[in-house]
């Protein structure tokens, strides 16, 4: 089977769907590794990026109730909180004290009941005044139509404001799994793959660069997932907006999906068929935060080009028993990158080289 | 197949990728255990005392004997650990101290004898420092504390204290433990004796492929002569807490990319071993599970209690349930073996 895939690939030549099923089914995961490894390289050399960013979740307090969600609260229930605004800037403000700078900013939050569209138009305006040099990338596509609804106005007005408040890319969230049947088994109440897609349309027609994600590991089979990657490698041809695609590991404690322990043969298998059939997008990153450092850096050699960041405080993933650090320093990922054999670079928003480590 | 020499090894090390390192380990494993069972033992670890005249710059459990946190293990402790780990279905314990310079021979003579009056277990017990270090005390020859050890109950010896078999490293970061060649002597008298050892090797500190490859070449040497170790067993350092870390700050912990590559060539090389074991503790579960594709057919142990590497900061722990399922998940067999490597059970699907 490698022999026809290996051709292909060293053509440029696009993978069916049946060719990535069939190499989700290999064994074979070394010569996996290295088609993967070899067509990253062709993109990116031998660089993998990182950036220094922070995670921001303004509140947990959420109306949607998804399964595999470990972090979620409803108002007044225990564990619930909110930010102000003036606890972002302040927590942004001590990150910066102690490490210098912050190239970005990735905000993303619960769908709050009672929030106003405004308050978040305005909490994005303040940090973007307070700290002009912060690209702020925030909202998945799952709140961006919350603000829709909730404020009456169209999905392109809605990111109009937005961008004009200060937000320069939307990350990838709320993508889990297309596939209807499956989504209404893990997030029942959650926007559904099409809308998600139209969204990401939308902000790509106006300019806003996204990721793009998928939450496997639950109860989605390969062919599933080939359908998700599928649907994002055509809407990639169609606007070219998306920069990364960040295949999320499930995370099964605290949430109401129990499944068997993870197989870490799976992590690293998903990250080289996305690298293989996602001929499209140019970075895979391998989110450490769900992998753990040691996974993420053996996937560098699996496909993903990029590691994240430094994060400072990460919650969602770790409601749900995420085993890594919540956070990581520059001289650690430099490390693992360089121990993989590849050049740390870290990287702004936009994946522009600021410095080579 | 034809064996492979040091300079291949080396160069094998140094310049195969990755993929090349797991394609041909897994191939390896396969012909060796080609019934896809992967094993481990139910056990724990009990560090009879942390006193240590060694003071290892790696190490960061050892106390001075006037320190607040020095211990000496009581007699009832050490029966309650032993009960807990029958209760839970364990065979056998990890008995290793501290060099503890009070304690002669006839401490661990009672101890074993205790052990064994009183509960049904195997004892993995000692490593070469200690052995080493009653047979100066005692001014006995090593094969005579074997021997007696032996006789009051002492089962199998543990491969601990092997560090790397370099005396170029050992000088920098253990200058006070046994040399190389007095480690390969403990275990060459042990296995004259019938008794089983097992072998390690801790790299990613001060350590090059030169010192790994020497490290590989002695034990492969060994097991040449004597036939006597049951598995080998690769870690990493980790730093934290340590003197050696403090020493050299610019120390980083050895990532899964440099694990898998030396557990990968440790398979290839190691030729007349049929064991190797991956090490969940310092690399943590998922990276254990792929080390199953990276030559390694056994899980090691469930090690109900952890203190040596708990005390260099890693937290990694995972229940006997997490080590079933992480061996089921990736694709293998999982068994409950004892310290000879025989099967005593399977496990039904959940």
């Amino acid at each position: 089977m490698f022999e026809e895939i290996r051709r292909k690939i060293r053509k440029g030549q696009r993978l069916t769907k049946e060719e990535g099923i069939a190499l989700f089914n290999t064994e074979d995961i070394y010569t996996l590794g290295e088609l993967a490894n070899e067509v990253s390289r062709r993109i990116n050399s031998d660089r993998a990026y990182f950036i220094v960013n922070q995670h921001i979740n303004p509140t947990n307090i959420c109306i949607n109730r998804c399964k595999f969600c470990a972090f979620s609260r409803s108002k007044g229930q225990e564990g619930a909180y909110e930010l102000t605004i003036d606890d972002i800037i302040s927590e942004l403000r001590q990150t910066q004290e102690k490490i210098g700078y912050i190239s970005e900013v990735h905000i993303v939050s619960g769908l709050h009941p009672e929030w106003s569209f405004q308050y978040y138009l305005d909490m994005i305006s303040e940090i973007k005044s307070k700290f002009p040099s912060i690209t702020i990338k925030a909202f998945t596509a799952v709140e961006i139509d919350y603000f829709s609804r909730k404020s009456g106005l169209t999905i392109d007005e809605t990111l109009t404001k937005l961008k004009k408040a200060g937000v320069s890319i939307l990350p990838g969230g709320g993508a889990e799994i297309f596939n209807s049947k499956i989504r209404n088994m893990i997030c029942p109440e959650k926007i559904s793959g099409e809308r998600w897609l139209q969204i990401m349309k939308v902000a790509h027609k106006l300019g806003i660069k996204t990721n793009a994600t998928m939450l496997y590991g639950h109860v989605e089979t390969y062919e599933d997932r080939i359908e998700h990657l599928s649907r994002l490698r055509e809407l990639q041809d169609e606007t070219g907006g998306f920069l990364a695609f960040i295949p999320l590991s499930y995370q099964p404690h605290n949430t109401h999906i129990k499944i068997p322990y993870l197989n870490a043969l799976d992590d690293l298998k998903t990250i080289a068929v996305s690298r293989l059939f996602l001929d499209n997008i140019p970075h895979i990153k391998a989110y450490w935060i769900m992998l753990g450092e040691k996974l993420a850096q053996l996937a560098l050699l699996f496909g993903a080009d990029c590691l994240e960041g430094t994060v400072i405080e990460e919650k969602i993933a770790h409601s749900a028993g995420a085993p890594s650090k919540k956070g990581i320093s520059i001289p650690e990922l430099a490390h693992l990158i360089r121990e993989a054999g590849k050049i740390p670079v870290e990287r702004d928003s936009f994946y522009n080289i600021i410095k080579i480590w | 197949m034809v064996r492979i020499n040091p300079e291949e090894a080396l160069k094998m090390l140094k310049e195969s990728s990755l993929y090349e390192l797991g394609k041909r380990a897994d191939f390896v494993r396969k012909k060796l255990h080609p019934e896809g069972i992967v094993t481990f033992v139910i056990d724990r670890n009990i560090n009879y005392t942390n006193i240590c005249i060694n003071k290892c710059k790696f190490c960061a459990f050892w106390r001075p004997n006037n320190h607040s946190e020095a211990y000496v293990i009581s007699k009832e402790e050490l029966a309650k650990k032993i009960q807990e780990t029958l209760e839970k279905g364990g065979t056998q314990i990890l008995l290793q101290g501290g060099v503890n310079p009070e304690l002669g021979i006839d401490f661990y003579i009672h101890m074993l004898k205790f052990i064994k009056e009183n509960f049904k277990i195997h004892v993995h017990g000692f490593s070469p420092p200690e052995i080493s270090f009653l047979s100066k005390r005692e001014n006995l020859t090593i094969r005579e504390v074997l021997s007696k050890l032996r006789e009051a109950g002492l089962d199998s010896i543990p491969g601990g204290g092997a560090e790397i078999l370099s005396d170029r490293v050992r000088e920098i970061q253990s200058p006070k433990k046994v040399k190389s060649k007095e480690w390969l002597e403990v275990m060459r008298e042990a296995h004259l004796l019938g008794m089983k050892t097992s072998a390690t090797m801790m790299f990613g500190s001060i350590d090059n492929e030169e010192d790994i490859i020497e490290h590989l070449t002695s034990i492969r040497r060994l097991q040449d002569e004597t036939g006597g170790f049951t598995a080998f067993i690769p870690w990493t350092f980790q730093p934290g807490n340590t003197e050696l870390k403090e020493e050299h700050p610019e120390i980083m912990p050895a990532g899964s990319v440099k694990y898998l590559r030396v557990l990968a060539l440790s398979r290839i090389y190691l030729d007349n071993f049929r064991n190797i074991q991956v090490s969940w503790v310092t690399q943590g579960i998922k990276i254990a599970q792929i080390g199953l594709r990276f030559g390694a057919n056994d899980f090691g142990s469930t090690m109900l209690e952890e203190n040596v590497v708990r005390a260099a900061g890693v937290s990694y722990r995972v229940s006997l349930e997490e080590i079933i399922e992480a061996i089921r998940q990736a694709g293998f067999k999982p068994a409950q073996r004892d310290n000879n490597y025989n099967i005593l059970r399977f496990f039904n699907e959940i």
